[in-house]
């Protein structure tokens, strides 16, 4: 049953309402405004002189083919982000919520993490990769591999995914064991004495009860990997080897910042709104059907 | 010692709230930390300290490219320092700025200070000068790529360190030797485009883009596909793929390798200087950068990387006249040698760089001068003036990533080239079209 308020008259919604309205006004619409008006000129970088070139921006980069691969590498990092950082944490979460002794403790160490900021835990990361003087990069050397993300594409996406994730995973880790405790242990109990063991409860009633869950953290963190992950990236890679690590957001900045393309940049973060804005809508139109509340 | 501390504060309130009301207060943004970012600092004191006139302010505001960032943000809300440093691949873009910057020509002739472009380096000056040779902004810091030796390492693979490594002909057949002799990083490199294409280019005397390098007009297009250009990468290349030459990273990471005592040979900034006689454990020699044998008209000169000083629009009459006293300070013999002394930047006045070679200060640190010869040796020629592109922080990104494909040999140096060029000649377009 729902339960519903009924105001009298305009004002006192409106005043309620007025707070988010600002702030969002603030902090997203005006921006966001501004972002596609500048979409639409090359301007100078000292804002002396800007030229409308219409969607010229856009007819530009879609034909650019390094920015149409930033796509994929995009698409590749975020799958891989969040599958890499939710599938931990939910194991973790599964392990944490069958302890009965210690589990305050176990909880509290695996948040810490998250403590860490993005820029930081990369810095974290490049040392114990580095090729020269790197912990892991020395035992793997001993183990007869030769570990050097600075020319191999494919090891330098897998330490930003690894990154990226690392610090997520406790994140997950908070709302998936915050999850399990709310699955109703009668209905456990009642599957064991069917005799239905850890794993089958596990799938057939855990994991279902899990889903609006699983599905927020679905959203958040493709997002997060969407966007986040700047400083893991500028830190580790700067978007090298070539261009295999250059997400799309990376590119916003390297076009803005570096190469103080401000038209370029704008009509990119026009794109990565509308792409976001998709995602969005997909899952909440076709995933979220089948999430069960 | 905490009471000294409390000392210097209650001074410095006292004083400083006093003397900015007083003096005309002149803002230096500036990209240097460190050593590097002590040595700014003391020039400041010492010009604060010299006249009572103007108080320069001097910040840290990054990295060079954070520093112009910070500069140009500044500008849009009207908040910008009276002084920028920009470095060298700036140039073209703040040079496009009309109306966000003042040059220094100008700003010397309205203060009436006596300045004398004459007085600089050709190969600094020109970089920095419209091509009527009036100058735009003030050459701060350059410096340029030799090639740094370790003895040690050289000795311990039982190669002769004083062998001839004026040809990159001469290098190979050492790398070679140094790798028989159980070498594992026989050469490391640091800023591989500004080494390996752009001062290639001009110590070669081929052109790295037309229209004089870009001097000429917006209209410039990239040539770094050249056969000189791609026959050089290429021996690199077949050298990275044999063990020979290590590849490290896009900035000066190889930096690190060669302190370390890892490697025995290592292109780099004559500026490395500080930081190599700081940490080497070793005897290390500066040799001029390599050059091959019959390839254009090599050796002809190399040209700079670092920063100049440009003098933002905007301000008062008053704190103009306080940055051309500071500018002026800046270029003096005396701090020039100084400055040239202990960071191993070029002197950039022709007076500097005599006071330090009567100073005697070449014979009792020898290879110091190596930088200086090889920039001063021959009169500048079109080709190797400097470069002058726009968006070019940008491109050197582009043509890392294409040096990457070679490094690893997904792409023959020529395929890597080609792509450069045509990558590169879309983001020229796209700066011609902004700053028409």
């Amino acid at each position: 049953m729902e339960k519903r308020v009924k105001f009298r008259g305009w004002l006192l919604p409106l005043l309620l309402i007025a707070p988010q309205v600002a702030v969002s006004a603030v902090f997203f619409f005006y921006p966001a405004g501004q972002a596609i008006w500048q979409s639409l000129f090359i301007p100078d970088p000292f804002g002396l002189s800007m030229k409308w070139v219409g969607l010229g921006n856009f007819e530009y980069l879609l034909s650019d083919r390094y920015y149409r691969a930033s796509f994929v590498t995009t698409a590749l990092f975020s799958i891989l982000v969040t599958l890499s950082s939710m599938i931990p944490a939910l194991f973790l979460a599964v392990t944490a919520d069958r302890l009965i002794k210690g589990s305050g403790v176990y909880r509290t160490l695996l948040i810490w993490p998250y403590a860490v900021a993005p820029a930081v835990a990369g810095v974290l990361w490049l040392f114990m990769f580095n090729t020269r003087v790197g912990v892991v990069s020395w035992y793997l050397g001993q183990l007869g591999y030769d570990w050097n993300h600075v020319l191999n594409g494919g090891e330098a996406m897998g330490l930003v995914v690894v990154a990226s994730s690392w610090g997520r995973i406790s994140y997950n880790f908070l709302f998936f064991f915050a999850a399990l405790q709310a699955v109703p242990r009668s209905v456990i109990e009642a599957a064991a004495i069917d005799g239905a063991h850890f794993w089958r409860r596990f799938w057939t009633i855990v994991l279902p009860l899990l889903s609006p869950t699983t599905f927020f953290l679905l959203v958040v963190n493709i997002v997060y990997s969407f966007f986040e992950t700047f400083g893991v990236i500028h830190t580790i890679t700067a978007g090298g080897p070539q261009q295999t690590t250059t997400i799309l957001v990376y590119k916003v900045f390297s076009d803005g910042f570096v190469g103080q393309d401000l038209g370029s940049s704008a009509a990119q973060s026009v794109i990565l709104l509308v792409v976001v804005g998709l995602l969005t809508v997909v899952q909440f139109k076709f995933i979220e059907k089948r999430v069960h509340y | 010692m905490q009471r000294s501390i409390l000392g210097a504060l209650a001074v410095s309130t006292i004083l400083s709230p006093a003397a900015a009301m007083a003096q005309t207060e002149v803002q230096f943004w500036h990209a240097f930390t460190g050593r590097l970012g002590e040595l700014v600092a003391t020039q400041v004191e010492e010009f604060n300290a010299s006249q009572d006139e103007y108080v320069v302010v001097q910040n840290y505001k990054g990295n060079y490219s954070e520093t112009l960032n910070a500069g140009i943000a500044a500008f849009r809300a009207g908040e910008q320092p009276d002084i920028l440093m920009v470095f060298e691949v700036g140039t073209a873009t703040m040079m496009a700025a009309q109306g966000a910057t003042k040059p220094v020509y100008e700003v010397m002739a309205e203060s009436g200070a006596d300045f004398d472009p004459s007085a600089y380096i050709g190969a600094v000056k020109g970089y920095y000068t419209t091509t009527e040779g009036q100058m735009l902004s003030l050459p701060f810091n350059s410096s340029t790529p030799v090639l740094w030796v370790n003895r040690d390492a050289f000795e311990a693979a039982g190669v002769d360190p004083d062998t001839d490594l004026s040809t990159w002909q001469n290098v190979g057949d050492t790398l070679d030797a140094l790798k028989a002799g159980g070498s594992e990083c026989p050469l490391v490199t640091a800023w591989q485009s500004w080494i390996h294409l752009e001062n290639f280019s001009a110590y070669h005397d081929v052109p790295f883009a037309s229209l004089d390098n870009g001097f000429g007009g917006l209209e410039t297009e990239l040539m770094l596909n050249g056969e000189a250009q791609v026959a050089h990468l290429t021996a690199l290349g077949e050298w990275a793929q044999e063990g020979k030459f290590i590849y490290t990273g896009r900035r000066n990471e190889g930096g690190a390798n060669f302190r370390a005592g890892e490697c025995a040979l290592f292109t780099e900034s004559s500026a490395g200087y500080a930081g190599i006689s700081a940490e080497a454990e070793f005897d290390f020699d500066v040799r001029p950068l390599p050059y091959w044998e019959g390839v254009g008209n090599a050796p002809q000169n190399t040209i700079i990387g670092g920063a100049s000083l440009w003098v933002m629009e905007g301000q008062e009459p008053e704190e103009y006249a306080g940055v051309a006293a500071f500018l002026n300070y800046l270029s003096s013999s005396e701090v020039q040698a100084q400055w040239h002394q202990d960071t191993g930047y070029l002197p950039i006045t022709t007076a500097a760089g005599e006071a330090t070679r009567m100073a005697g200060f070449y014979e009792d640190n020898p290879g110091t001068d190596v930088a200086v010869i090889q920039m001063t040796a021959n009169e500048p020629t079109a080709n190797s003036k400097g470069l002058r592109l726009g968006s070019f922080d940008q491109i050197r990104g582009i043509i890392d990533e294409e040096l990457e494909a070679i490094w690893a040999g997904d792409k023959t140096a020529q395929e890597a080239m080609d792509s450069a060029k045509e990558r590169g000649d879309v983001l020229l377009r796209r700066f011609e079209a902004a700053n028409r």
